[in-house]
């Protein structure tokens, strides 16, 4: 049988490679998140002039929304033909099958995040890699705070009729701290007079929440899967 | 219930009367509300990833990834099993579902009667000892019903449980050891007497009503 992270990199290889036969989850997100991205630009940016503090909020926003998408697509393919049920059937580690689907959904935003970060950059005229390495800190560890919790969200509600209007109604509250952290210190790296040592501070809130959500989705998975 | 080594049962009885979620049950992926399931000596939970490695479950759903293709599909599913020998296993596997020429097309331009073929391959591919299939004749041709029976006979001999549902009596009369009708939430066993499956399956719906 084959062990915890082999079993990590069979879900994650499964997953990359249906997307790149589909694309479709990295289409959806990237056109939902730059959409998010230039509604947002007409309506804080004015006469060349970004409204002040805008960019880290639109920023988070955009990878919330586009998030909450990508983790609903990676499901509903599992839900199409309860291919979850096989995965889950398999005499694997079961919180090996949640690290694969967390993976895989945290590269496609990866891609996301690629594409908008700089257009937030851009629109906002806001400089966000100004600082890169603690940029990309706060980024991963806020991706994987939100979407640590909403991989076992979206597998709880795959066979629950409503499970699109009920994934964001569960998943934002909880995200808040997530969100607010990310927020927080990114707006700490943009703003006029950089604060280096507050956006550490968030850095390190980000991280405290990925392992508490990580543990917690590891110790829960199998568990709340038993009666998918 | 009980079901012993190199026996085929039919689950049967009318739609909604819960058989695909007793074999969900059987298969590990429910817990009964009341009463328990054990596997040998081993309960489900106790034996966790060692016993699922000997269950094979045909679902409704066909359990397969329509953006892979036939030998993506069985060779995913066979690693997560840790399978030795494993291309050797795939091409067999697809050579007796009839798809070697197809083994690299895309399952979503499959016909039903394909998918169905390819997902039993995919439930057998690890030999399970305990296999449960969901209504393994949906979509079959003549000739792969033909193949499917004689695939059954063969598991028998080779000492697997072998529990399945259908609705199509006809074709498993005479490959079945034994019948059971869920109705009511109760198990009603199916003599072997006389007349054919359907009459004896009637005959104990209508006692039962």
């Amino acid at each position: 049988m084959p062990g915890f992270i082999e079993t990590v990199m069979l879900v994650v290889r499964k997953d990359l490679l249906i997307e790149v036969r589909s694309r479709e989850i990295l289409y959806t997100t990237t056109f939902f998140a730059v959409a998010c991205v230039l509604v947002f630009a007409f309506g804080f940016v004015r006469e060349g002039e970004p409204i002040d503090g805008a960019a880290a909020g639109i920023l988070w926003i955009a990878i919330a929304f586009a998030g909450t998408l990508a983790l609903g697509r990676a499901f509903e393919r599992e839900r199409l033909n309860e291919t979850l049920r096989a995965l889950l059937m398999a005499p694997v580690q079961r919180p090996a099958i949640y690290i694969g689907k967390l993976t895989g959904i945290l590269l496609v935003l990866a891609v996301v995040e690629l594409l908008v970060v700089p257009l937030v950059a851009l629109m906002f005229q806001a400089p966000l890699l100004a600082h890169p390495v603690l940029m990309m800190g706060l980024l991963t560890a806020g991706t994987v705070g939100f979407a640590a919790v909403g991989t076992l969200f979206a597998a709880m509600l795959v066979r629950a009729r409503s499970r699109d209007v009920l994934l964001p109604i569960l998943l934002y509250p909880i995200t808040i701290p997530v969100i607010i952290a990310g927020v927080r210190g990114t707006a700490a790296l943009i703003q006029p007079e950089v604060d280096l040592q507050m956006a550490r501070a968030w850095l390190s809130m980000l991280v405290f929440f990925d392992v508490v959500f990580i543990t917690l989705a590891l110790w829960t998975f199998e568990p709340v899967m038993a009666d998918s | 219930m009980h079901c012993r080594a190199g026996e085929v049962i039919a689950l049967l009885g009318p739609n909604g009367a819960g058989k695909s979620t007793f074999l969900s049950i059987a298969a590990t992926l429910l817990e009964p509300t009341s009463g328990s399931v054990t596997y040998g000596d081993h309960s489900p939970r106790r034996a966790g990833a060692a016993l699922r490695s000997r269950i094979g479950l045909l679902g409704h759903d066909l359990y397969l990834y329509p953006d892979l293709t036939g030998s993506e599909n069985l060779d995913f599913f066979g690693r997560l099993y840790g399978l030795a020998d494993l291309r050797s296993r795939v091409t067999a596997a697809l050579e007796q579902a009839g798809l070697a020429e197809r083994r690299d097309e895309a399952v979503s331009g499959f016909s039903r009667g394909m998918r169905q073929r390819l997902a039993l391959e995919r439930a057998l591919l690890h030999e399970p000892r305990l296999v449960l299939l969901d209504e393994p004749f949906t979509g079959l041709d003549d000739a792969a019903t033909t193949a499917l029976r004689v695939r059954l006979i063969a598991l028998r001999n080779a000492g697997a449980i072998v529990l399945l549902t259908t609705h199509d009596l006809e074709t498993i009369d005479g490959i079945v050891d034994r019948a059971v009708v869920l109705k009511n939430g109760r198990l009603l066993e199916i003599d072997s007497g006389a007349g054919s499956l359907r009459d004896r399956y009637r005959r104990v719906c209508a006692a039962a009503t």
